[in-house]
């Protein structure tokens, strides 16, 4: 009963279940996004038409063009057969591809997810792991409350809240967008933090990363305190654990033992959460990005409800929902690498 | 001068309800080479007097100690860096539970060659080499293949070889076997027994072997201490403790064993260990006692020099004046009329 090798085909078939997993989900957005922004009132082509109004002639006209006078289950369809062949549509106000505009703001709100989701990391893991091992301390519950209070705030208030103090009243931080209007950098990578580095101008750099700060802590907040909270508890649970006790046993460091031996499989469950946590992080970005008038694709759709731009929309949910999916999938394959004993049962 | 010298060991742990004391007043020397065997219930202090040996009392446990001295070394003054020199190196544990004392995150091979490369500073591909000797020498068989299995692909009796090799890995003066076998089938069992035998003979290490099973015991150990409560009770050399217990305590446990009933029922011990609350003032077995007086139910014994060993009881059972001594102390115990 050797060790059977990490094996290619179990991997391929896992990934292939997990494929297959996807096109009921797929399915199920197209119809929420499909319908749901039709129960809203407002007609399209009266909020395309403005203040000004339409003559009738010419809105039955458009209403035709659109499709929007066949019945409502052959749009439907009409919709999703054009899915399945990649052309997610135009959008009704800018005429653009809605896949090219999405492209064009997507960098943005992964940038600042990124930045985000590493804020929360890089902060609530060590909290955590710290709360743990003090446990009962003033750290402890000091790192507790907090992060019941962050994990309980509304991130619209919040945004609000930080843009008062730090911007206004001690203009500390840019306001809003991504970047001063003084710089013009040429989209290479569409990561501002890279794209300024890449060009000649060093200041730009600094001021896409001031304009950062905010939107990150805010976005950062709610992951932040779901992983610190849940690190302490895996970490309590493990540090019980007999294997704990054998690592001190060997005389090994008290930060080997906790670093290495413990966190090891305290991070089977973080992981498990993080990955939870992404779908959430789109979700939150849509507001932060309202707030801070981030030009990603979380504002991007919140204007598209505003103008009733029913492809930017449809498209958007579809290839966010895809996003969330193929980063879930993303996720449950990290598990197996950190636990061997998923690994193996596969 | 011996291996291991403690005297008057206690180790507490506070509780909501109070301070629970449990080990009590433990004395002990272990020569190099000598095979000791502890026996008691559970939670009768045994493990956690290895524990604290080990250096390895949670917190917020207290050890006291008049002495605690390892190979010379006084371990109640020692930092925490030194200790953790001798630590898994001359001194070694390994624990009831093989499957879930080793690390589920790791290979066999990874936390073997830890220990290697902490205390003997050996590189990866030395540290690997000798991995695979020990495996072979605990009789693991194909012991190449198995540096990258995980403990979960292994057997519980092959988890139990692979943490004896691991502690055995930086030749230790002493090691404490914390109820090896419980763990285990039976069959298994006897094979690590004889593993571990046959490693102590040929390394003429010092060997500890806590357990609750009599018959474990008669078969590995040289001197018996046997606990009861947190305190020694009788500690004498293996064949005299079986030829004659001496203690009420241990003479109980020894009728109690299924191979030396003479059909029937078998024996057992009216009563339950006293807890946090209802700790005895005389001596801590009188409560279950067939033999108890007045005496003894006020006043605690003390550990003394009997027979070879040492025995904590005011009449033990080799001593020829004992009934006239219980008489005269108004007995109290079930044998009271005898």
């Amino acid at each position: 009963m050797a060790a059977p090798p990490f094996s290619v085909l179990a991997m391929l078939r896992f990934i292939l279940t997990r494929v297959s997993l996807i096109i009921p989900t797929f399915i199920g957005i197209t119809l929420l996004a499909f319908f749901l922004i039709r129960l809203v009132p407002g007609d399209p082509i009266e909020t395309l038409a403005g203040e000004r109004g339409i003559d009738p002639v010419r809105h039955e006209q458009l209403r035709k063009e659109y499709g929007f006078d066949k019945p409502i289950i052959v749009q439907y369809g009409i919709y999703l057969a054009r899915v399945l062949q990649g052309d997610l549509g135009k959008s009704m106000i800018t005429q653009e591809p809605v896949l090219n505009e999405f492209s064009a703001l997507f960098p943005a709100t992964i940038e600042l997810a990124l930045c985000a989701i590493l804020f929360a990391l890089i902060l609530g893991l060590p909290a955590g792991i710290i709360a743990a091992i003090r446990r009962n301390s003033i750290f402890d519950h000091g790192v507790m409350g907090i992060s019941l209070a962050g994990y309980s705030m509304p991130i619209f208030w919040w945004g609000l809240i930080l843009i008062l103090l730090f911007s206004v009243q001690f203009d500390l931080t840019p306001v809003s967008g991504r970047i001063d209007v003084l710089y013009y950098i040429e989209p290479i990578t569409g990561f501002l933090l890279i794209d300024t580095l890449l060009s000649d101008e060093p200041e730009a750099f600094w001021s896409a990363v001031r304009h950062l700060i905010l939107p990150t802590i805010v976005l950062g907040t709610v992951p932040l305190a779901v992983i610190a909270r849940m690190t302490r508890s895996a970490m309590l649970e493990v540090l019980g654990e007999d294997y704990i006790r054998t690592a001190k046993a060997k005389g090994l460091s008290r930060f080997r033992v906790v670093a290495l031996h413990a966190l090891r499989n305290a991070l089977i469950p973080v992981v498990t959460v993080i990955g939870l946590q992404i779908g959430v992080l789109f979700t939150g970005a849509i507001l932060t990005e309202t707030i801070f008038s981030w030009p990603g694709v979380g504002k991007w759709l919140i204007d598209a409800i505003f103008r009733r731009d029913y492809p930017v929309l449809q498209g958007g949910a579809l290839l966010l929902g895809v996003v969330v999916m193929s980063v879930n999938l993303l996720v449950d394959l990290a598990y197996g690498l950190i636990n061997p004993r998923i690994r193996h049962t596969r | 001068m011996a291996l291991v010298e403690i005297e008057n060991l206690s180790v507490e742990f506070p509780t909501q309800g109070g301070i629970m004391r449990a080990v009590d007043g433990v004395s002990l020397k272990l020569e190099e080479g000598e095979v000791l065997g502890v026996v008691g219930e559970s939670g009768s202090g045994k493990s956690v007097t290895m524990l604290a040996l080990m250096g390895l009392i949670p917190f917020p446990g207290r050890v006291r100690a008049d002495k605690l001295a390892f190979n010379g070394r006084d371990l109640l003054t020692i930092s925490d860096k030194d200790r953790r020199k001798l630590t898994g190196k001359d001194v070694a544990m390994i624990f009831q539970e093989p499957t879930t004392s080793l690390n589920p995150s790791f290979t066999v091979g990874f936390q073997l060659t830890e220990t290697l490369r902490l205390h003997e500073g050996m590189d990866r591909k030395a540290a690997e080499r000798r991995a695979v000797e020990l495996l072979g020498q605990v009789g693991i068989p194909s012991p190449e293949s198995r540096l990258s299995a995980y403990p979960h692909q292994l057997s519980g009796g092959m988890n139990q070889r692979v943490m004896i090799a691991m502690a055995i890995a930086c030749n230790p003066k002493l090691l404490i076997a914390d109820e090896p076998t419980t763990a285990l089938d039976v069959t298994i069992q006897a094979q690590i027994l004889d593993l571990l035998i046959s490693l102590q003979k040929e390394r003429n290490m010092g060997l500890v072997m806590i357990t609750h099973n009599m018959g474990v015991v008669a078969d590995t150990a040289q001197r018996v201490m046997v606990m009861y409560a947190g305190q020694i009770m009788e500690e004498r050399s293996a064949a005299d403790l079986f030829a004659s217990p001496q203690h009420p305590y241990t003479a109980a446990l020894l009728a109690a064993l299924p191979e030396r009933s003479e059909g029937g029922r078998l024996a057992t011990i009216p009563g339950v260990v006293p807890g946090l609350y209802d700790r005895p003032k005389g001596c801590l077995f009188s409560p279950r006692c067939a033999y108890a007086t007045e005496h003894s139910r006020t006043v605690r014994p003390a550990l003394k020099p009997w027979a070879g060993g040492h025995i904590r009881c005011h009449y033990p059972l080799g001593d020829p004046n004992r009934s006239a001594a219980i008489n005269h102390d108004h007995p109290v115990g079930t044998e009271a009329a005898s």
